[in-house]
């Protein structure tokens, strides 16, 4: 079995859209965050209700219904995929084509919970979310939607500002090529020992006379990417 | 080109797109109409880039860019106005009848083991006791005492509006299983379907055994019209649910699936509306005994005819064809 966390959609223009699925343990701590704030509400409530006298139990316990069955599902449509959990983690439930999720569909999926929460402790979501190829529990594979993370890191160019370019002085591959450009995009990312290492790696098409490693991967990156 | 050219040359024309993607821009109106061939644009940049093998960092944010076009231009938006009237007049009672099967199916089963358990019930009156303890059996008992002021599930401390809340919450979940417990080949909706209809049948004939009938069917006869078909109906969509993944026919077991959810959802909706209104009469016209039982019994056959004649008679012409437009499509 291949896996691969990237969901891919074509578009009508022949594009292929990606999106990184969510695996199972952000989703099940985004779930306990909510349950967390179900539980704060209701709590709330509840206090509410006991200080004047108990008469409103029936409100509490039709808000317990709503909160229970209706949460997720008014944050999904209403709150573009996200509830409150959902955005603590940075992912959103979308349709499997990466629209977003309306009504209906949102409704099957936490109405199916029920049978992901079987027997217990969301077992069955559990074992159907790390058995499909695109990380869907039972509800997801019955609506048709997935989970991915919101969005991918900001790109920004102006990590390289501070580089001088310089010119290669051996040919590179296309594959050396990408590798240059990605390492001084991104190291922003790395600690400055992990870049030190990296550069190590790749010293053969390095020249011997380079004292920093670092400074020349960058270099030659920001060449690459058409700076003179 | 290289890649700090290529960014050179469309940095405008992204951070615009962008900028009106994420709502911070509105398009002027007699610019709309660019818009489509605007995000072709970004598409054919993000097919460049990746051809070109730009930094994944840019593919990344074309690739945001495009998907943030792609759903303002294909996605879905929600339509609300009329479509609830739309679905009352039409959308229920089509999604009801172009599922005939699973609801004569799932009504049998939940019939039947009612019909049989009521009838060993009236006979044997040791016989509810192989389904529900004895101090469940004695608490049913206490409910519908003829000399109760109120009638139905009470306790002490309990208003109306409590046991209005206790209704939806208990049967509105119990529906929401009944369906949800179908995606196990249907398996759960059986159980759910035909447990309902031993223990409400018990229940039924026990109390009438009893002589308890002035008390227990003036209480169940309005909302029960609401509230059995609608866990008849829950079990159906369960049904449909099961038996696309039996069943899958011309599609993968997950399309089918699929496809049956989106139609059985539509019962669902339906049921919802249906245990409201069941937990409405329930709580403030079932329970009140200052109601005479003459009355209630009319209100009761006249509830009964018409979610029946509601659900399956209704605008008979207009929703067949609203169903073969549906399927048209």
């Amino acid at each position: 079995m291949k896996f691969d966390t990237i969901c891919l959609v074509e578009t009508p223009e022949g594009i292929d859209l990606h999106a990184e699925l969510v695996g199972l343990v952000p989703r099940s701590l985004a779930y306990g965050i909510d349950l967390l704030v179900r539980i704060g509400i209701l709590t709330v409530f509840g206090i509410a209700v006991a200080l004047t006298g108990g008469k409103l139990g029936g409100l509490w316990l039709v808000a317990y219904f709503l909160l229970e069955w209706g949460y997720p599902v008014a944050f999904e449509v209403y709150r573009n995929g996200q509830t409150i959990g959902k955005k603590a983690f940075n992912i959103k439930v979308v349709n499997d084509d990466l629209t977003p999720i309306q009504f209906g569909p949102s409704l099957v999926r936490n109405l199916l919970r029920t049978a992901d929460i079987f027997p217990f402790f969301y077992v069955f979501g559990a074992i159907s979310i790390c058995l499909t190829s695109r990380f869907q529990r039972l509800g997801d594979l019955a609506a048709g939607t997935v989970v991915i993370y919101a969005e991918e890191p900001a790109y920004d160019s102006s990590a390289l500002d501070d580089v001088t370019p310089v010119t290669p002085v051996m040919a590179l591959s296309e594959a050396q090529q990408t590798a240059f450009i990605n390492f001084s995009l991104n190291r922003g990312n790395l600690s400055q020992a992990r870049q030190q290492e990296i550069a190590e790696i790749i010293r053969d098409v390095i020249p011997q006379r380079i004292d920093d490693p670092v400074d020349y991967v960058r270099g030659v990156g920001k060449w690459l990417l058409g700076a003179k | 080109m290289k890649q700090l050219e290529f960014e050179r040359l469309h940095n405008d024309f992204w951070n615009r797109m962008q900028r009106i993607l994420e709502g911070a821009e509105i398009i002027e109106s007699e610019r709309s109409t660019e818009f489509p061939s605007d995000y072709r644009r970004l598409c054919q940049h993000l097919a460049m880039a990746k051809s070109r093998r730009y930094a994944p960092g840019l593919t990344n944010r074309l690739n945001q860019l495009v998907g943030l076009g792609y759903q303002s231009l294909y996605g879905q938006r929600i339509k609300d106005h009329g479509q609830i009237v739309e679905f009352l007049v039409t959308g229920f009672p089509a999604a009801l009848r172009s599922n005939a099967p699973y609801l004569w199916i799932a009504g049998a089963l939940f019939v039947l083991p009612y019909l049989a358990m009521m009838i060993a019930c009236l006979f044997n009156d040791q016989m509810l006791y192989s389904v529900m303890s004895a101090g469940e059996v004695r608490m049913m008992e206490a409910m519908y005492e003829p000399s109760v002021e109120k009638f139905g599930r009470e306790s002490q401390a309990s208003t109306d509006l409590w046991m209005f809340g206790f209704y939806i919450y208990n049967n509105i979940g119990i529906a929401f299983k009944c369906f949800a417990t179908g995606l196990f080949a249907g398996v759960g909706s059986l159980f759910m379907l035909a447990y309902n209809g031993v223990v409400i049948g018990g229940v039924s004939g026990h109390l009438t055994a009893l002589g308890y009938t002035e008390t227990f069917y003036p209480f169940v006869i309005g909302h029960g019209s609401f509230e059995l078909t609608a866990i008849a109906f829950s079990g159906a969509a369960g049904l449909k649910l099961g038996w696309a993944l039996l069943a899958p026919g011309k599609h993968t077991r997950i399309k089918a699936m699929h496809y049956a959810a989106i139609d059985a959802i539509k019962i669902m909706y339906g049921v919802f509306i249906m245990l409201t209104i069941a937990a409405f009469l329930e709580a403030f016209w079932s329970a009140s005994a200052s109601i005479p039982i003459a009355v209630k019994y009319l209100v009761g056959a006249i509830l009964w005819v018409a979610v029946y004649y509601y659900c399956f008679f209704f605008a008979r012409a207009k929703v067949r064809l609203y169903i073969e437009h549906n399927a048209a499509r």
